[in-house]
């Protein structure tokens, strides 16, 4: 059992999600840019667990479980997309499905 | 204890740094293993044993193995690299990277004003209190969570499916069709 600042634990979840959010930013193959998306959730999911180590409260570790799913159900249909844009593109370009048609 | 968390807060930060700015899918998936990986020993020490099980266990095993799969149907070869070449240049990370570093900061500024410093954990939180938080003020939340699993199950299996070829000709046509009746 470790005794750590919760600045600091807190410090490392910022840093996770500003990472994981420049690769948002910047990637143009669909798949990096989910990839991204799932370290952002994860350093979110980080953040409730050191305030809930903090408090002592397992109310954060419950948040978790609910970021856990949603990040479960997300990354399943994002990458059925994926299939599907590159079925019909024939490329992991985010920018080639600009026009939200088919 | 505390050596523990510091040593895997650097490996998750190096790691997810080399997964997001890699070139190769493969390689980057990898390195999200081993930040998922250290972020579940960051959870242990931080009293969160279940969660850290979870970690392994969903993210690390579930999620990636989801990624993984898809690349492996894509079938992405050294074609795939050498084109992430072209799409990522160094310069493209100078704007983005800057304006995120710009939030960080600022981040880091909101946090260390407060006048609670150095105050430690309350100690770790036994699987009984979780369970029992969970299934007792949160219902609703597990409810509502198994609706967007089934939400997502739905849609996965409705997008990844593969159209016949005269449906998707068809769906193509109809957009014109109606431009035109219009």
């Amino acid at each position: 059992m470790a005794s750590i600042p919760m600045e600091q634990g807190l410090l490392l979840a910022g840093v996770l999600f500003v990472i994981g959010l420049t690769g948002v930013l910047v990637r143009r193959n669909i798949i990096f840019v989910l990839l991204s998306l799932e370290v952002m959730l994860n350093a979110a999911g980080l953040a409730f667990i050191v305030a809930g180590y903090r408090w002592g409260q397992p109310d954060g570790q419950v948040l978790f479980l609910f970021i856990l799913t949603m990040a479960a159900a997300e990354v399943s249909v994002g990458l059925a997309l994926v299939l599907q844009l590159h079925r019909l593109f024939k490329t992991l370009d985010v920018d080639a499905a600009d026009r939200m048609r088919g | 204890m505390n050596a523990v968390y510091y040593i895997s807060s650097v490996v998750a930060v190096v790691a997810t740094v080399a997964a997001v700015t890699g070139l190769n899918a493969v390689h980057s998936l990898l390195y999200l293993i081993v930040s998922f990986l250290a972020v579940a020993l960051i959870f242990f020490t931080l009293g969160a044993p279940v969660i850290a099980a979870l970690e392994v266990i969903i993210y690390a095993g579930a999620i990636i193995v989801l990624f993984i799969f898809v690349v492996m149907i894509l079938n992405l070869g050294d074609v795939a690299v050498e084109q992430e070449k072209r799409w990522t240049v160094g310069k493209m990370w100078i704007g983005p990277a800057f304006l995120a570093l710009v939030l960080m900061a600022e981040l880091v500024y909101v946090l260390f004003q407060q006048t609670v410093h150095h105050l430690p954990g309350a100690g770790p939180i036994q699987p009984q209190d979780l369970g029992a938080t969970l299934f007792g003020p949160y219902m609703l939340g597990v409810e509502l969570a198994s609706m967007v699993l089934l939400a997502g199950l739905v849609g996965a299996y409705h997008l990844g499916r593969r159209r016949q070829p005269d449906e998707t000709a068809q769906e193509r046509q109809e957009p014109v069709d109606a431009g035109a009746r219009r």
